[in-house]
């Protein structure tokens, strides 16, 4: 169902009709949709590391981002580092708060809805005894993360709270956090 | 063996198509591998009901004539039904004929039976969209001290190891099944993932009087924003018990029932839990809600207010704080996985090019246009949101038959007649 008409049309940024044409176009040929997302990471000193992300690989072909962009990462001074950088756990709920936001935005367009503004803020609980091998019976990630959105748009509080619903179900940072995924790690 | 269409399959659709091609003088036989309404017979629990009230039922032709439109019917009532309404339309049924195989030939289709094989115009294939269990990747990853079945091969508690159980899936079969464990006294798991949550009841009248009354289930498939998805929808979380209670999570909760996310893994002795099992009941309780909003706008607009209760809006699905990510399989005392996780069409015996990526036959709304005079009937959503329903399949068959009828018309016009001779 499609909310009532505006005068205006609806512009949250997102071009909808380019991602439901590559929808059915990727849906026919499953090949084209096997990406391959990829980050390097090169130590700097202490806890400090710079990762950096530029190529992928999709639509059957080698892609690259229009820069490379890097990202620091290192532990605040209560652990002893120097704060280079964010931790790298703050990346991962950075990660998730944009990959939700994105949804928002693309379901509002997909659905008629104005958005004036969106904000969040993201928390995620941990005992650091987990990695500080000082339990082995907490674990070393979250215990839980929250995620608490601001909302102005033109809907009613349903169609918001369903926006932001329906963008969880589309998120693949929400799916990597909330499922496990293999991963293997090796040495070169 | 020779006729104009061949049906393949016995049930309310097959049955629904032979009914419109006798009315449009179609010669046909409807092929079966069983028994008419082979499917209720072997592929469904001791206990079910139909969660369709008795009078959703409507055939061409034929319909309730009891005394508790109502209530739900038995499987015995409901087998008893459908063989009714074969014979009380004489379809031309040949049971216990298994369709091997099905190819094109130059002037039509040839019906390989495992009695003989058949030469026909047309085919309309109404083998049933529920042939099979559709099992998640981690079903193969199940250790082999744990029994498994499927939500088909499931009869009573009675056929269950002692020991917990883990239902996995939350639609009509699992929520069902699971209450069923729980009240018999097990200790019942469930993994929730994607449903569709709606009340039995409403304002007084039965959810599904009000989805048709409203014209919900008659909506088109041309008129539906994404078809993908609304063919991919969960069954209706809905029972036909005889005391019309709801069934929902929070009702399988208060039971006892454990509600945990969706099973996403299993490794090293334990069950990998989904997170995401807040955002899949907010999302069932949000589209509930707005079902029942359109509900509500539909009654204000076609009904006087005291034929109806005044609107409510039902609790919202109860989810623990923190719903477990992991279950040590050991310390859990689960023994055996039920998997309610969906069903598949099995056209192992098709040898037409049909069929897409994911094994499912193409098709416009029944008419498989990649092989003209080649039609499918009783998908989801394969022409109107009731099409799979014992109630929904005759507007379908109306619609295919029509256009079978058209069909071999052009087929048989003159200039074909004369081609046909000289191929032969
Ligand atoms: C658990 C469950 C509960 C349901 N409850 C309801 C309900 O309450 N109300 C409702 O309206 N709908 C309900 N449905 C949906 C639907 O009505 C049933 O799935 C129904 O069986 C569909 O009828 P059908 O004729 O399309 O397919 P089927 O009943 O499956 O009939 C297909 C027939 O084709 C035969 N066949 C298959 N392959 C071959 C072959 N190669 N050769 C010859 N014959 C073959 C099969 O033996 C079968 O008899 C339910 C479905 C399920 C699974």
């Amino acid at each position: 169902m499609t909310t009532a008409t505006t005068e205006h049309p609806v512009d949250n940024g997102v071009n909808v009709e380019a991602l439901l044409s590559a929808r059915e176009a990727l849906s026919a040929s499953p090949d084209a949709a096997k990406f391959k997302w990829r980050a390097s990471v090169k130590w700097i000193n202490g806890t400090h590391s710079r990762s950096t992300v530029g190529g992928f690989y999709g639509l059957g072909e080698e892609q690259k981002h229009k820069t490379t962009f890097s990202f620091d990462a290192d532990h605040p001074e209560i652990f002893a580092s120097e704060d280079h950088g964010a931790t790298p756990v703050e990346l991962v709920l950075a990660g998730l708060a944009s990959c939700l936001t994105a949804g928002v935005a693309a379901v509002a367009q997909n659905r008629n809805i104005q958005l004036r503004s969106v904000s969040a803020t993201l928390e995620g609980g941990m005992d650091v005894r987990g990695i500080l091998g000082a339990d082995s019976d907490v674990r070393n990630g979250f215990d839980g993360i929250k995620v608490t959105y601001k909302i102005d748009a033109d809907a009613s509080r349903d169609d918001i709270e369903a926006l932001v619903a329906q963008s969880q179900k589309r998120s693949a940072v929400y799916d990597i956090i909330t499922n496990p995924t293999n991963v293997t790690v090796e040495v070169e | 063996m020779r006729t104009t269409a061949v049906v393949i399959g016995g049930g309310q659709a097959g049955l629904a198509m032979s009914w419109w091609l006798s009315k449009r003088s179609i010669d046909h036989v409807v092929l079966e591998r069983g028994q008419i309404a082979n499917s209720w017979r072997t592929e469904r629990w001791d206990s079910l009901r139909l969660l369709t009230p008795n009078w959703q039922s409507r055939l061409p032709g034929y319909r309730y004539q009891g005394g508790d439109p109502d209530g739900f019917r038995t499987m015995p009532e409901t087998i008893e039904f459908i063989q009714g309404y074969a014979k009380s339309i004489s379809a031309p049924v040949r049971t216990h004929t298994s369709v091997t195989s099905l190819r094109r030939t130059d002037d039509g289709y040839q019906v390989v039976t495992d009695s003989g094989s058949w030469q026909c115009d047309a085919v309309v294939v109404a083998s049933g969209a529920c042939n099979m269990a559709n099992l998640p990747a981690v079903a193969e990853t199940v250790p082999k001290e744990i029994n498994t079945l499927t939500s088909m091969q499931y009869r009573n508690p009675g056929q269950i190891e002692d020991g917990a159980v883990l239902v996995v899936g939350a639609s009509a079969s699992g929520t069902q099944i699971a209450d069923e464990l729980q009240r018999a006294g097990r200790a019942v798991t469930l993994a929730v993932g994607e449903h569709v949550r709606l009340p039995r009841t409403y304002r007084g009248k039965d959810i599904l009087w009000w989805m048709d009354a409203a014209g919900v289930f008659d909506e088109d498939y041309k008129n539906v924003d994404d078809i993908v998805r609304a063919r991919n929808l969960p069954s209706m979380q809905l029972a036909g018990y005889p005391d019309h209670r709801m069934l929902d999570l929070n009702s399988l909760n208060s039971i006892g029932v454990r509600l945990v996310g969706r099973l996403a893994g299993i490794n090293q002795g334990k069950f990998q839990l989904s997170g995401s099992l807040r955002n899949v009941c907010a999302l069932a309780d949000l589209k509930m809600n707005r079902l029942l909003n359109a509900i509500d706008e539909w009654a204000n607009e076609n009904l006087v207010s005291d034929q109806v209760d005044p609107p409510h809006r039902f609790e919202a699905t109860k989810v623990e704080a923190s719903p477990p990510l992991l279950a040590d399989i050991t310390s859990s005392g689960i023994k055996t996985i039920i998997w309610a996780t969906g069903f598949r069409p099995d056209y192992s015996w098709l040898d037409i090019p049909v069929r897409d990526h994911k094994g499912f036959i193409r098709h416009d709304g029944g008419v498989v246009t990649d092989s003209p005079g080649m039609y499918l009937i009783g998908m989801p959503f394969l022409r109107r949101r009731k099409s799979t329903l014992i109630d929904g399949v005759g507007d379908d068959a109306r619609d295919l038959s029509a256009h079978l009828g058209r069909w071999l018309r052009g087929q048989r016009r003159p200039k074909h007649r004369r081609l046909h001779a000289v191929n032969h």
